[in-house]
């Protein structure tokens, strides 16, 4: 409890303190340019001054975290990717080198490629059916509700629910696993599921679907219901059956939410390694990039070079979206 | 309630079936089959985080409702409480445990075939005693020596055994397994972690909207480029300053002030993205007339913008709280796994490498670490959901 206390302490005076900047500063400016008592051109300057100093003050803490904890990463982990394990002495382009010629890594690499693949488009799917379909039921609010709570659960949370999912016990003796369980039913062999390679993959991407199908769901629920009535009327009118108008009329006017959603997943699926770490450590063939990476930082006391290579990795892997982002966020600024 | 009444509630009745279509129907139907395969999963958890642990690890959480027949085995009374009685010597007793009740389904007194005998029926052992088990547990055992020894015989039996609920599942997780410490530390970290850079972000999304300033447009772009960094490029770098920082000040590098201070600088692109697009969008003419008055920025942000911003604020907080509440990255990294430092989900992940095979506690647990959010979640799901309409870059 006295944690609590002394966390909730730290925290008023970092509130405090925050206020106190903003506040005082403001009022600093108020005392080095005052614009009240002066001649008309001094005040008329000293204002100027004041009006082009304080939006910096405003952004300035923002721009402090911004650049300390984004930032500069994002530059020193591109050094450190030419550096050794200790990240003192440069080792040139050695580390990349070393990488690309890593079995682990290029098993890496395969299943995250397969991740990429699969869990975005998988999830849009399932988010853009549900969407479609809870739009028609009465009771659609609470389906969606449902179905998205997942997105309150943590990825190691969620890994330990399907963990439970996939249990295995030998056959003869009683299932407690869902999945086996079913399998069984049906006649067929229970399986140690995760420990399957190639297809255990597939095993723990269902969790990553599984949590962002509720995301996708109440993007594209809301880019369906914004959709012109019209549109959909002129096309039950011309005798347009439910799919046809489906697949014909609404996806094609939210294919760009449609590629929002799909983007935002595949940043997810780059950054996601607790699935992994929980269920297999990349064991049975199913490592990722983002495991490996935690993996190296740690391993037998950090290796900070190698680390640091496989983290650009995957910044290279985000950047074309980043750049799409950019793009698309300045084009809808110019539009206002 | 008139006749006319009931006829024309009846006839839109009619109507109302007439129009539920086959297709409807496969919606609806289609729409609770997806609802169920979403949630069977962590129903399946609750269920069996409350089930006995002995129960737990034989059968399927499924069958928790359902008794299961189990062989068992029990011992009669002491010798010395035997009775005298017809020239034979008798045991009699209740074969229960101690103030539970059973149900036999057939008993024996051998290992090898505890379900010899239907119960209700006197039958001859091989050496001759005879044994009687009732359905409800009583038992007598007759014989016509005299009963020897210390301890009472034994008689296997079968039994239906009745679903056991149980809160002792979290309440071990809580205490013996540190959850309850976890707990803690997972609000220590979250709390100041959500509040934090809402103040910061506010005042920059509020300076990139509504002050003349030049590198706007820039610096947008920076925040959207920002929104989607990830984590991985930061840690090795923080990771070493932190180290130096610490060295330098003689203390540990892992502390709450710096998983804070990490968080805030992480969510920040979110935080402002978000903010900016909100603010941004307010009324010009109140903030211009505001202006006019001669308010100053500080003046227009805190009486106008701040209370105004409510929504955002709120849907900014919920989905900072979230990602805090649920991250293990950032956690493991700038706190480590000591016991005053572990967050909830490093607790869980610890749990998962110790007590793998221990259900009871993984399902407890777990439930424990979500609890939380999905309250939070229920509570506040409208901002969240406004949020995401909002943040996810269109």
């Amino acid at each position: 409890m006295d944690q609590i206390y002394s966390a909730l302490l730290t925290m008023s005076l970092g509130v405090a303190g925050c206020i106190l900047y903003f506040w005082g500063s403001n009022w600093l400016l108020g005392i080095i340019f005052p614009f009240r008592g002066q001649s008309h051109e001094q005040a008329a300057r000293n204002l100027r001054i004041a009006s082009s100093v304080r939006p910096w003050l405003f952004l300035g803490p923002a721009l402090f975290f911004l650049f300390l904890y984004l930032v500069y990463p994002v530059i020193d982990s591109l050094r450190l990717s030419f550096m050794g394990r200790s990240g003192e002495e440069f080792v040139g382009i050695s580390n990349y080198v070393w990488l690309f010629n890593d079995p682990e890594f290029q098993e890496s690499l395969k299943n995250n490629v397969l991740w990429l693949l699969i869990v975005p488009a998988a999830s849009t799917f399932f988010g853009l059916i549900i969407a479609a379909l809870t739009d028609r039921v009465s009771w659609g609010n609470i389906a969606k509700s449902l179905i998205f709570m997942p997105m309150a659960i943590s990825f190691i949370g969620a890994s330990i629910i399907w963990k439970f999912i996939y249990d295995y016990r030998p056959t003869g003796s009683d299932q407690i696993g869902l999945l086996n369980a079913f399998v069984e039913y049906l006649g067929f062999e229970p399986q140690a599921w995760i420990a399957v390679p190639f297809w255990n993959n597939l095993f723990l991407m269902i969790i990553l679907v599984w949590i962002q199908t509720g995301f996708a769901m109440v993007i594209l629920s809301a880019a369906l219901r914004g959709i012109p009535e019209e549109t959909v009327e002129a096309a039950v009118l011309d005798g347009a059956n439910g799919l046809q108008i489906f697949f014909k009329i609404l996806v094609p006017q939210i294919w760009g939410t449609i590629a929002v959603v799909w983007t935002t997943i595949t940043i997810t699926v780059l950054k996601v390694f607790d699935i992994v770490l929980a269920m297999t450590n990349g064991q049975w063939n199913s490592q990722v990039l983002a495991n490996m990476m935690f993996d190296w930082m740690f391993r037998g006391g950090g290796d900070f070079g190698r680390g640091a290579a496989i983290a650009v990795i995957i910044m290279v892997a985000v950047v074309p979206i980043m750049v799409w982002n950019i793009r698309n966020a300045q084009a809808q600024m110019e539009d206002r | 309630m008139s006749a006319t009444q009931t006829q024309a509630r009846s006839s839109t009745l009619v109507q109302r079936m007439k129009r539920i279509s086959p297709l409807t129907i496969v919606v609806h139907l289609s729409v609770l089959l997806l609802v169920i395969m979403w949630t069977i999963p962590t129903f399946g958890l609750l269920v069996s985080s409350i089930r006995d642990k002995d129960q737990l690890a034989v059968s399927g959480w499924w069958t928790a409702l359902s008794s299961s027949e189990q062989n068992l085995i029990a011992r009669t009374n002491a010798p010395s409480t035997q009775v005298f009685e017809n020239g034979v010597y008798i045991l009699k007793g209740n074969i229960a445990p101690e103030g539970e009740s059973v149900e036999v389904l057939a008993f024996g007194s051998s290992s090898q075939d505890p379900s010899a005998f239907e119960p209700g029926t006197t039958s001859t052992l091989r050496n001759g005693n005879t044994l009687n088990v009732e359905t409800n547990g009583d038992y007598v055992f007759s014989s016509e020596k005299e009963f020897t020894g210390s301890r009472g015989k034994r008689i296997f039996y079968q039994a239906v055994e009745k679903p056991r609920w149980t809160l002792d599942n979290y309440r071990e997780v809580l205490s013996s397994e540190g959850l309850g410490q976890s707990f803690i530390n997972s609000l220590t970290v979250t709390i100041p972690a959500t509040i934090i850079p809402i103040l910061i972000a506010a005042f920059a999304a509020y300076a990139l909207s509504w002050m003349q300033m030049p590198f706007r447009g820039l610096l947008l772009a920076v925040v959207i480029g920002l929104l989607v960094v990830p984590l991985q490029m930061s840690l090795i770098p923080l990771l070493r300053l932190y180290n130096e920082i610490a060295m330098y000040f003689g203390v540990g590098a892992k502390s709450y002030l710096g998983i804070w201070l990490a968080h805030t600088g992480f969510g920040l692109p979110l935080a402002i993205y978000l903010l900016r697009n909100y603010i941004s969008n307010l009324p010009r003419e109140i903030i211009e007339s505001a202006r006019v008055d001669g308010a100053t920025d500080f003046d227009i942000f805190r009486r106008i913008v701040l209370p105004l911003s409510f929504p955002a604020l709120a849907s900014f907080a919920i989905f900072q709280f979230l990602w805090v509440w649920n991250d293990l990255l950032v956690a493991t990294v700038f706190l480590g796994n000591g016991d005053e430092f572990l967050v909830l989900t490093g607790r869980l992940r610890e749990l998962l490498g110790s007590r793998g095979g221990n259900w009871e506690i993984l399902t407890a647990s777990a439930f424990v670490t979500m609890i939380v959010p999905i309250t939070v979640f229920f509570t506040l799901q409208r901002y969240l959901v406004r949020g995401l309409l909002a943040g996810s870059v269109k």
